[in-house]
């Protein structure tokens, strides 16, 4: 056997807190009377609102089409009436328009029979036009489109398609429980979806904290009757970012600014392939996902499917509210989410978990100067050296930044995880980032 | 609007509002630094069973002192008390650690101030300063006392009375102008000399001279547990050792400056240090040269300064290589018997460049640029 690979640079061992969701098989959460549903949910440009107040809409009935390559469609997760379009503060503090659905009348497809597509009927163009229509985005947390990432430009070339089942972030176990709960279906969208690139080679990464999702998805890829592999990955964050997990995989590197197909490559995350099953098999539109809530400070952490638009009040009031007094609460990850400032925030397509987080469990501790440990410099997985950045970035030297590779940050957040002086460095990066790309307007 | 203002965290609903990432390594400032402390408390306390409370005087005098100096600056300048990170401690307790016992007291208090006003907080206090302060402090009333600086009181063990006596060190480096004896080596020739050692001593050299090496001087066990005169907190290689078990295991401070310091100053004392007792290369005595001076308190608790060391492995094993090889000059060229000190205040001036020298390499960019097929 191949010895168990990771990347080899930097990266951090955050205690991984799965322990607090993995055995909570996925339940259905209640559907919300109010959902809101905002029409940025993805990169790229914000979905055009097809509705207005007063109107009646459908389930699955599309509400917000596409207003370019980047940007995708939006669909109605309820039948109801709509009530009105606001202005909300996003989660990453841009605001967004939202389309605020009374949730009345039937659903299309609960308890109804639906038909199974034909997809092998399908060409690759049409399978593509389906993960569209449906409005499929990366969820993985940075929800880019996913038609794009299935549009191998022509003077590309994609040779490995790699199935990103890391989830490396603490506490998340989403794509854990699709892995265990939903193989077969899992393994149909790895088809689709390789079936759209072309490629021939598929590897599946997963870390050996999962041993039993290992087992289940290397028992159906031996099964398979298509060429697929998995990889089992040591423990590492970020390595569920997907360059880390190219490097990881198949030890090749994209180079800095590229793009995983410069080294002809691409990557999904499970819960994106399951969404393309549901969207291409049975023609089911995104609008619904598996969240987890977790945190030592919710009563019941548990893994919901939800509806989009659900509030966090309500999935963190079906979870049995709080158990302690919450010290933060975070859409996504501990590492990349972010926090709220507001419960009625909904859940969007990138929402892979809700995080009640207790003062123990944050460690906040007062800002020191720099002491110079290097610590951050040895975690950085991109071989930054984030204290520099972040001292020029401070001094306004926003260019010196950029030369020292600024933009090659992804913000995991090692950096600032690992920091004695508790300095906010990702904020630093994110401030320096924007300021680079407006002097370089 | 600059990233400071952005960067307050806001509070509202009773959550904090913070950017990720939103958990943190347990590692802070302050524990790194209190751990460093706590971690030289042993060495002290020898140092201070050994010669008595006066030691235990100069090392509390050299702790107020640095606080003293902190709060002084904090006041003056209006920033924050920063005495709970612990890094003023620590300098202080650095300086009374590097002071011969029976210095009179104004000295250490010199010391501290020197180090912390100085040398720490014109630069901007902590991590802004380039030099170790509680070495440039020591340093810096080395050289304006040498009289009291280089008094050294026999430990307890050895002499009944606070009696002056050389470090080892310091009685070879007088002793060997114009020797003409046949000592092969610096252990042989404490003991032909008549440096005291102690009765544990005997002891050992005894067993390990009838079961393992029959040649071996008397000194050794001495030098390894602390029955030298020397300066407080220094003498006890067996204290210092341990403390270091626990930085370790909480990687505050990592090998790469220890061991190649260490490395490296071996190398060259077992190489050329068996040339000033006329043994020719490769007879130095590398195993008394590591457990005598300041070696260990300085390789393990003062070069791994996170301040004033490189910020990277490589970088860290260059700096190690350096002080290693400018410790040997020092010690064996020099006109002074020691060489710790002075070698990490030199190394201390090239961490700067060793840093722009020795960056990380960044992920996904190849060094030489791809040659155009």
């Amino acid at each position: 056997m191949k010895p168990i690979q990771t990347f080899p640079k930097g990266g951090i061992h955050p205690p991984d807190m799965k322990h607090l969701s993995k055995d909570e098989k996925i339940v259905n959460a209640i559907i919300p009377p109010i959902s809101k549903i905002p029409l940025s949910q993805h990169i790229g440009s914000p979905a055009e609102c097809l509705v207005s107040p007063g109107d009646e809409v459908q389930e699955e009935m599309l509400i917000g089409k596409s207003t370019g390559f980047i940007s995708t469609n939006i669909h109605s997760p309820v039948p109801g009436v709509v009530k009105k379009i606001e202005e909300i503060l996003l989660p990453s503090g841009a605001a967004s328009k939202a389309v605020v659905i009374e949730f009345q009348g039937e659903f299309n497809r609960i308890g109804k029979q639906h038909e199974k597509q034909d997809w092998n009927a399908l060409r690759k163009e049409q399978l593509v036009q389906k993960v569209l229509e449906k409005g499929i985005v990366g969820m993985g947390g940075a929800t880019f489109p996913s038609h794009v990432k299935y549009t191998v430009p022509r003077q590309k070339h994609a040779e490995f398609f790699v199935v990103n089942g890391v989830e490396c972030e603490p506490y998340l176990t989403a794509d854990y429980r699709i892995m265990l709960e939903k193989t077969e279906e899992l393994f149909i969208g790895i088809k689709i979806a390789q079936k759209m690139l072309g490629v021939k080679k598929t590897y599946i990464g997963i870390e050996i904290n999962k041993p039993d999702a290992i087992e289940i998805m290397t028992k159906a890829a031996g099964e398979s009757d298509f060429d697929v592999e998995v990889v089992p990955l040591k423990m590492k964050y970020p390595q569920g970012d997907e360059k880390q997990l190219l490097k990881a995989v198949l030890g090749r590197e994209v180079p800095s600014g590229g793009l995983p197909l410069d080294i002809g490559a691409v990557v999904s995350n499970v819960g994106t392939l399951f969404a393309v099953y549901e969207a291409v098999v049975w023609d089911k539109p995104l609008i619904e996902r598996v969240v987890t809530v977790s945190g030592g400070a919710v009563a019941h952490p548990g893994n919901l499917k939800v509806r989009i638009g659900t509030s966090v009040e309500a999935l963190i009031e079906e979870c049995g509210g709080f158990s302690k007094e919450p010290e933060k609460i975070v859409m996504g990850g501990p590492m990349m989410g972010f926090a709220l400032c507001n419960m009625e925030t909904p859940v969007m397509k990138g929402t892979s978990g809700i995080l009640v987080l207790s003062s123990r469990e944050c460690g906040r501790a007062k800002e020191t100067p720099c002491i110079s440990c290097g610590r951050c410099i040895k975690s950085c997985p991109m071989g930054l050296n984030p204290t520099g950045l972040f001292k020029n970035i401070d001094n306004g030297e926003y260019l010196t930044a950029d030369e020292m590779g600024l933009m090659d940050c992804k913000e995991c957040g090692c950096c600032a995880y690992v920091c004695p002086a508790h300095i906010p460095l990702v904020q630093g990066m994110k401030w320096g980032k924007a300021m680079v790309k407006k002097a370089k307007k | 609007m600059s990233t400071r203002e952005q960067k307050n965290e806001t509070v509202s609903n009773d959550t904090v509002i913070s950017v990720s990432p939103h958990i943190n390594h347990s590692a802070n400032t302050s524990n790194i630094m209190w751990s460093v402390t706590a971690c030289l408390i042993p060495a002290g306390a020898w140092g201070v069973y050994v010669f008595g409370l006066q030691a235990l005087y100069v090392v509390l005098v050299s702790v107020a002192a640095a606080v003293g100096g902190e709060l002084i600056m904090a006041r003056l300048l209006k920033r924050n008390i920063t005495i709970g990170d612990g890094s003023a401690v620590l300098t202080g307790l650095l300086v009374g650690y590097n002071m011969p016992p029976s210095v009179p007291l104004f000295i250490p208090i010199i010391a501290s101030l020197f180090g912390i006003l100085v040398v720490k907080w014109t630069f901007g206090g902590l991590g802004g300063n380039w030099m170790n302060p509680a070495l440039a402090g020591r340093v810096f009333v080395f050289f304006s006392w040498t009289g009291p600086m280089a008094t050294w009181t026999l430990p307890k063990t050895l002499a009944a009375d606070a009696v002056t006596g050389a470090s080892p060190l310091g009685f070879i480096k007088a002793g060997l102008l114009g020797y003409s004896g046949g000592a092969r080596g610096p252990a042989e020739f404490l003991a032909e000399s008549g440096y005291p050692h102690s009765l544990f001593d005997e002891r050992v050299t005894g067993w390990l001279q009838e079961h393992l090496f029959p040649n071996i001087s008397n000194g050794y066990a001495d030098l390894f547990t602390g029955n030298v005169a020397g300066s407080i907190g220094e003498v006890s290689v067996l204290f210092l050792l341990i403390g270091t078990i626990y930085l370790f295991a909480r990687k505050i401070i990592t090998w790469h400056v220890p061991v190649t310091y260490i490395a490296s100053f071996g190398v060259l004392t077992w190489i050329f240090g068996g040339l000033r007792f006329g043994s020719g290369f490769f007879h130095g005595d590398v195993i008394f040269h590591l457990f005598s001076g300041g070696l260990i308190l300085g390789a393990f608790y003062m070069a791994t300064d996170m301040v004033t060391s490189p910020l990277t492995g490589k970088g860290m094993v260059i700096f190690g290589i350096g002080l290693g090889a400018f410790t040997f000059l020092i010690r064996f060229f020099g006109s002074f018997p020691e060489g710790v000190s002075l070698a990490i205040l030199l190394m201390n001036i090239f961490v700067p460049l060793i840093n722009r020298l020795t960056g990380p390499k960044r992920f996904g960019v190849s060094k030489e640029p791809e040659a155009a097929a």
